[in-house]
């Protein structure tokens, strides 16, 4: 598809026991480009992204990222690779800076000094930097949201994976973290979206990906996909989730 | 009659009081064996009476405590309670003297030495529980294997059987151990079993995001565990961990079984030779209730300073 494939999924199949949960995935993203996943509960979005950073093992294909194979460098691809969860997984016994700096201290071997100006640097641009003190419960659902993705930022990236960023926050706070990652695909970042918040998939995608029951049913880009679905399993969905 | 008895809170007060005064009056006059004899009295009587005037003190007693606010309460049982036990202690005619002469001896030697073994013993155990409970979340069915086998055996083994085995079983194979090498082995081993088990659920009861969101930030398994599981699994981990501690310092009489001159060891055999052995043992099992309660109030400020963190 492109000429500068930063992510390459080819034949991908991954079951859980007996239960097939991705088959034949075959999906390439280019560096900068934005992708949004959707399809039904169940479909499989969770498990694919979880594929792409090594979460999950899978068992025939093969997954790159960067070049690098998933499932032999997984340790090099996560370093490069940020995800933010629907639960925003912040590590409750450490302060937001502190949250911030683990991974840049211990991973990438910063000093104090410089992983504290890295997570100041990153917690100001998504606005929180006051709250740098504070503990994670301490935070409101959209504020911690927003540190997770200051957290994932501060380790550099090259791609960032969002697993249902505002599935888990109230209406109100949708609006915050979306608007941090439209001002982040604006800046070039490569990013793997599932979610359904198709105002976000319609201003920032590239492309929408469609799932259902384990495999790609539907590419295109958002404007074709949201206006004239092909499949009649894309349009079911499409129609349950406008009512 | 379960209607008319819970229909009304005052009367059930009522009853539930004259009960416990009944039964408190007939345990008190069977039990008193040794009434004094006053010419001239039933014996029955006697202890009838006393049971009487006991029991009627002891409500006065209760009365006059529900005066007093709830701090002052705890502080009136303690009292009250801790001068009943000197009172109990005193009825023995100890010999002070004897004490004070022995005491220092009982510090010295068998305090140190019972504090040395239950120290050692302790971070030997923490040490095995931290392996343990790792092994025992492996997916590595030989690990877990040998994890599951070694919590099960020493679980199962009286701890003083296996005293005895390690101390005079080894050398039997070739290594000759020491007494006290035997006695912490074997503490470490028993109170290791336990604690893994204690460890292996505080690691359980922290959910999976979290080790994802570790490992998602490319921490390294032993990396999310020491940073990321580790500190927050404390909190559940430290209270059973004191009782842990506090049970093992007075699990560590069992080794004086070896000979070991520990705090037990010399209650024991300090007494024999003047036949004093209430004195000791008296003595020793105070020194043994003074680290006990040590240990409860380290155990307080570590919660404390655990919790701290979790601010809501
Ligand atoms: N660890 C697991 N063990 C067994 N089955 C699993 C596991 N994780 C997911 N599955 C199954 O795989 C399928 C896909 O799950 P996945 O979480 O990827 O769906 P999803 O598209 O993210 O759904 P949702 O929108 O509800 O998040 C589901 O049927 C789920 O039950
Ligand atoms: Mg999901």
């Amino acid at each position: 598809m492109s000429a500068d494939p930063l992510v390459t999924l080819t034949d991908v199949r991954k079951s859980f026991g007996a239960f097939v949960a991705l088959s034949d995935i075959t999906l390439t993203v280019a560096r900068g480009e934005r992708v949004v996943i959707c399809g039904p509960s169940g479909s499989g979005k969770s498990t694919l992204i979880r594929c792409i950073n090594g979460l999950e093992p899978y068992q025939e294909g093969r997954i790159t990222v960067g070049g690098r194979l998933l499932g032999l460098e997984d340790d090099l691809v996560r370093r490069e690779v940020g995800m933010v969860f629907q639960s925003f997984n912040l590590f409750p016994h450490l302060t937001i800076l502190g949250n911030c700096m683990l991974a840049p201290e211990w991973v990438q071997g910063k000093s104090r000094a410089e992983a504290e100006a890295t997570a100041r640097r990153y917690l100001d641009r998504v606005g929180i930097l006051d709250q740098a003190g504070k503990y994670p419960a301490q935070l409101s659902g959209g504020q911690q949201q927003r540190v997770a993705i200051a957290r994932a930022l501060c380790m550099a990236p090259r791609l960032m994976l969002f697993d249902e960023p505002t599935s888990a926050l109230d209406p109100e706070m949708v609006k915050e973290v979306l608007d941090v990652m439209t001002d982040l695909a604006r800046e070039g970042m490569t990013m793997i979206c599932v979610t359904h918040e198709m105002g976000f998939a319609q201003a920032v995608a590239d492309r929408v990906v469609f799932m259902d029951r384990g495999r790609i049913v539907e590419e295109a880009p958002p404007a074709a996909f949201f206006s004239a679905p092909q499949s009649p399993r894309a349009q079911e969905f499409l129609a349950q989730l406008l009512h | 009659m379960m209607r008319w008895l819970l229909s009304d809170s005052v009367r059930l007060g009522r009853i539930g009081r004259a009960l416990g005064a009944l039964t408190l009056i007939a345990v008190l006059t069977l039990v008193n064996q040794k009434p004094p004899v006053v010419e001239g009295l039933d014996p029955w009587f006697l202890r009838l009476s006393i049971a009487l005037a006991l029991t009627a003190l002891i409500a006065a007693n209760i009365r006059a405590l529900g005066l007093l606010p709830r701090a002052a309460q705890i502080w009136a049982v303690w009292v009250e309670l801790f001068l009943g036990l000197m009172a109990f202690f005193w009825s023995f005619d100890l010999s002070f003297a004897f004490i004070a002469r022995k005491i220092g001896f009982l510090i010295t030697q068998g305090v140190a030495m019972t504090l040395y073994i239950s120290a050692l013993s302790i971070l030997i155990a923490t040490a095995i529980a931290l392996v343990g409970a790792v092994a025992k979340l492996s997916r590595n069915g030989v690990i877990y294997g040998l994890a599951s086998f070694y919590t099960s055996l020493f679980r199962g083994l009286p701890l003083l059987m296996q005293i005895y085995i390690i101390y005079l079983g080894l050398p039997q194979v070739g290594y000759v151990i020491g007494a006290v090498p035997a006695g912490v082995m074997a503490l470490s081993l028993c109170y290791g079993a336990y604690m893994t088990e204690i460890f292996r659920a505080g690691i359980e009861g922290i959910p999976r995001g979290q080790t994802e969101g570790a490992t998602a930030l490319g921490l390294s398994p032993a990396q999310s565990m020491v940073l990321v599981i580790l500190p927050q699994a404390m909190r559940i981990i430290i209270p059973p961990t004191g009782n842990q501690f506090i049970a093992m310092l007075k699990d560590s009489s069992l080794v004086s079984v070896v000979g070991v001159w520990e705090l037990m060891y010399l209650a024991r055999t300090q007494g024999q030779t003047e036949f004093r052995h209430i004195e000791m043992l008296i003595t020793a099992s105070m020194i043994y209730w003074l680290l006990s309660i040590g240990l409860e109030y380290a155990q307080g400020r570590i919660e404390a300073r655990f919790g701290r963190a979790h601010v809501r």
